[in-house]
């Protein structure tokens, strides 16, 4: 694959392609039509020009714009709501856990929410506490939408068109501080099913399980491993939730090693889920207790070198697999 | 609004005190960022520095604020130490936070800023349990929330409102509409045309008051804050202003309104002040060209003062979450 292309622009690619094959597809988030410079990134930059009502500007109302979607899509709609930053996914909280993923359920079958919640995060931007922090596990927990996470822009693509497509409310996340990198280019009109992980890497030694930027620091690690002759296999899940258990159990059952690595901070995270059912379903056969790596036990902290420390690293990584592995550490 | 107070020559004076200080403190901002000296993201207050000026003048250091991320002007006026508030915009242990918060969340107590937030709309929500406090304890403080025209649009607004007037809380919302919210116009986001007429749906008085005219200002937030001492409840302005730069540091308002945004630049109100009270004959060249230049030499003071402080260490990463330090 020749081709690159940066994770923005294929999230912009894969909107204008649901909403030309779709006229059910709607659109609506702050600033997001060209009016308002088609997003704050200008992810959806030239859509609303294309497809004029279908893509709305609102005012700064997340519950507002969570309801409005929730409701067209109980009638036959498709609404893509972005939540600009997944911080302010939680002035919504109501409509998202409340009644998008419960709806389904309540009503014995007759309504569904076929939503997709586009919401972007990450440290490394200097925007501190408020505007940085992953939250999957939140949802994730709450049974009736489904968690999504990208790690580069063939992957965006292909999971956003699937989650468009999904009849259940999606939760697709999406990691600011690496819009702008490039990365393989998608195949047009090409899906990526939900809840099937990738491997990313394969390897005979240990297991690495992560998503989104952290599988990308995972895999960084695992090539500076394998100049030690340390053979790491990479998982990058796509969905968080519901998960690729099957992918995960087979790979850790040939490694006999999990290490799991989220930005998320570490402690009741996606990753001590993962290390529980590998666990319940492994017991015998792991050879090193299944060991977990996560953000720091804090908001995330403004300050440089704070921040630089808040979240895994590859090298951070590569230690971590090195000590499970009983190898010497290296500087 | 005939019968609105009005400031006298010495209140005046300090209101513009603070007003060059905001703009002097905003030219530096832009150029220690632009220079890559400090990175962080800076949302200007340039074109607001009435509104928290002749707030400021009608507070004492006792009296709360919960400002935003576009707080700046709010936090200099209310008496954040320069030194203090740059040492945190740079990430330093020295600044009022450990730098852990960084410039969207400042927070200096002993000046009366209690939140900076950088969620739309949730200054409101606390600012009334500050004014329930004082109401509590009977500590005759007043609360002032700021927020902006967008923030207007959140339930956090409407919930705060009722809450605040059913309860005759001692607070004062502040609604800075500079006309923007991000890339969006007030006029595109906003049903009614003025956030002020709001306030009787909550039963509250609402003032729609120019907020770059120094006079004017003064009168609605003595008003207000006076109104708020004498436990007669909370008040709503909506101060008319500008945001003269984009949306933060970085864009550049392309989108804006280009005669507007020039005419409100035209009429920047820290120049239409300075000339003011030197053609009133209140301070002279001299005089003025003297605030200027003491401000400038402590914002030098200050911003030397930030960047030879040092980082914290990463201990605090385990620090502040508890009032005990984690393992
Ligand atoms: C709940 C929430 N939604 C969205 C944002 C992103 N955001 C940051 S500032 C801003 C515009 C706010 O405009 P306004 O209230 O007018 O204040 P101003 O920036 O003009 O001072 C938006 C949408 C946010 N911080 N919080
Ligand atoms: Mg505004």
């Amino acid at each position: 694959m020749t081709e690159k292309m940066t994770i923005a622009q294929a999230l912009n690619l894969a909107l204008d392609d649901a909403m030309a094959e779709d006229p059910k597809v709607v659109m609506l988030g702050e600033d997001l039509a060209d009016n308002e410079e088609g997003g704050v990134m200008g992810v959806t930059k030239g859509l609303s020009t294309k497809y004029g009502k279908r893509v709305r500007s609102t005012p700064i109302s997340e519950q507002a714009i969570m309801g409005a979607a929730i409701g067209a899509s109980l009638v036959g709609y498709k609404p893509v709501a972005e939540i600009m930053l997944m911080n302010f996914t939680t002035v919504a909280m109501d409509m998202i856990v409340n009644h998008a993923a419960k709806l389904r359920f309540m009503s014995g079958g007759q309504t569904h929410v076929p939503i997709v919640i586009r919401t972007m995060t990450g440290a490394g931007f200097s925007v501190g506490g408020q505007h940085s922090d992953y939250l999957e596990a939140w949802f994730a927990h709450t049974a009736g939408i489904k968690v999504v996470a990208p790690a580069n822009a063939a992957e965006a693509y292909g999971l956003l068109l699937s989650s468009i497509d999904d009849p259940d409310p999606v939760l697709f996340i999406e990691n600011m501080p690496s819009y702008w990198t490039p990365g393989p280019a998608p195949t047009r009109g090409e899906r990526i099913p939900l809840g099937k992980a990738r491997i990313a890497r394969e390897g005979k030694d240990l297991t690495i399980v992560s998503y989104s930027r952290m599988a990308n620091e995972a895999l960084a690690a695992a090539e500076a491993l394998a100049e030690d002759g340390v053979d790491t296999e990479v998982i990058d899940l796509r969905t968080i939730a519901p998960w690729d258990q099957d992918t995960v159990i087979a790979s850790v059952k040939k490694t006999g090693r999990l290490l799991t690595v989220h930005e998320a901070t570490k402690p009741f995270g996606v990753g001590s889920e993962i290390a529980a059912v590998v666990n319940e379903a492994l017991f015998g056969d792991l050879k090193a207790p299944v060991k977990r790596l996560g953000g720091a036990f804090c908001a995330v902290p403004f300050s440089k070198p704070l921040e630089d420390a808040f979240a895994p690293n590859a090298q951070g990584i590569a230690a971590e697999v090195r000590s499970m592995l009983s190898l010497d550490p290296v500087d | 609004m005939s019968n609105y107070p009005i400031p006298d020559s010495a209140t005046l004076v300090r209101m513009y005190e603070k007003m060059e200080l905001i703009r002097l403190n905003d030219e530096r901002a832009h150029k220690v960022v632009k220079t890559g000296r400090i990175v962080m993201p800076y949302y200007s207050p340039r074109g607001q520095e009435v509104i928290p000026s002749a707030i400021s003048v009608n507070l004492t250091e006792e009296d709360y604020i919960c400002t935003i991320y576009r707080g700046t002007h709010d936090m200099l006026a209310k008496g954040v130490p320069p030194k203090l508030l740059w040492a945190e915009l740079a990430g330093r242990v020295t600044g009022t936070c450990k730098g852990k918060g960084g410039p969207m969340h400042i927070t200096h107590p002993e000046t009366g800023v209690m939140v900076t937030t950088g969620v739309v709309g949730s200054s409101m929500p606390i600012a009334n349990g500050l004014a329930w406090a004082s109401q509590l304890s009977g500590d005759d403080r007043v609360t002032i929330a700021n927020f902006g025209d967008g923030a207007a649009n959140i339930g956090a607004f409407h919930e705060s409102l009722n809450l605040a007037a059913l309860w005759k809380l001692p607070v004062v919302f502040v609604c800075q509409n500079n006309r923007y919210a991000e890339h969006t116009t007030f006029a595109n986001s906003t049903a009614v045309d003025r956030i002020g007429d709001r306030a009787a749906s909550y039963a509250m008085p609402g003032i729609t008051v120019d907020g770059n005219d120094p006079e004017a200002m003064y009168g609605a937030a003595k008003i207000a804050i006076d109104r708020a001492k004498a436990g007669e409840g909370p008040t709503l302005i909506e101060a008319m202003t500008y945001r003269f730069n984009g949306h933060l540091l970085g864009d550049d308002g392309h989108y804006m309104d280009k005669e507007e945004r020039q005419k409100a630049i035209d009429a920047d109100p820290v120049a239409r002040l300075r000339a003011r009270l030197i053609s009133d004959g209140v301070l002279s060249e001299a005089d003025a060209d003297k605030i200027s230049a003491d401000i400038t030499a402590q914002l030098d003071e200050a911003i030397a003062f930030a960047l030879d402080s040092d980082f914290p260490t990463l201990d605090e990463l385990r620090r502040d979450v508890f009032a005990t330090e984690l393992a």
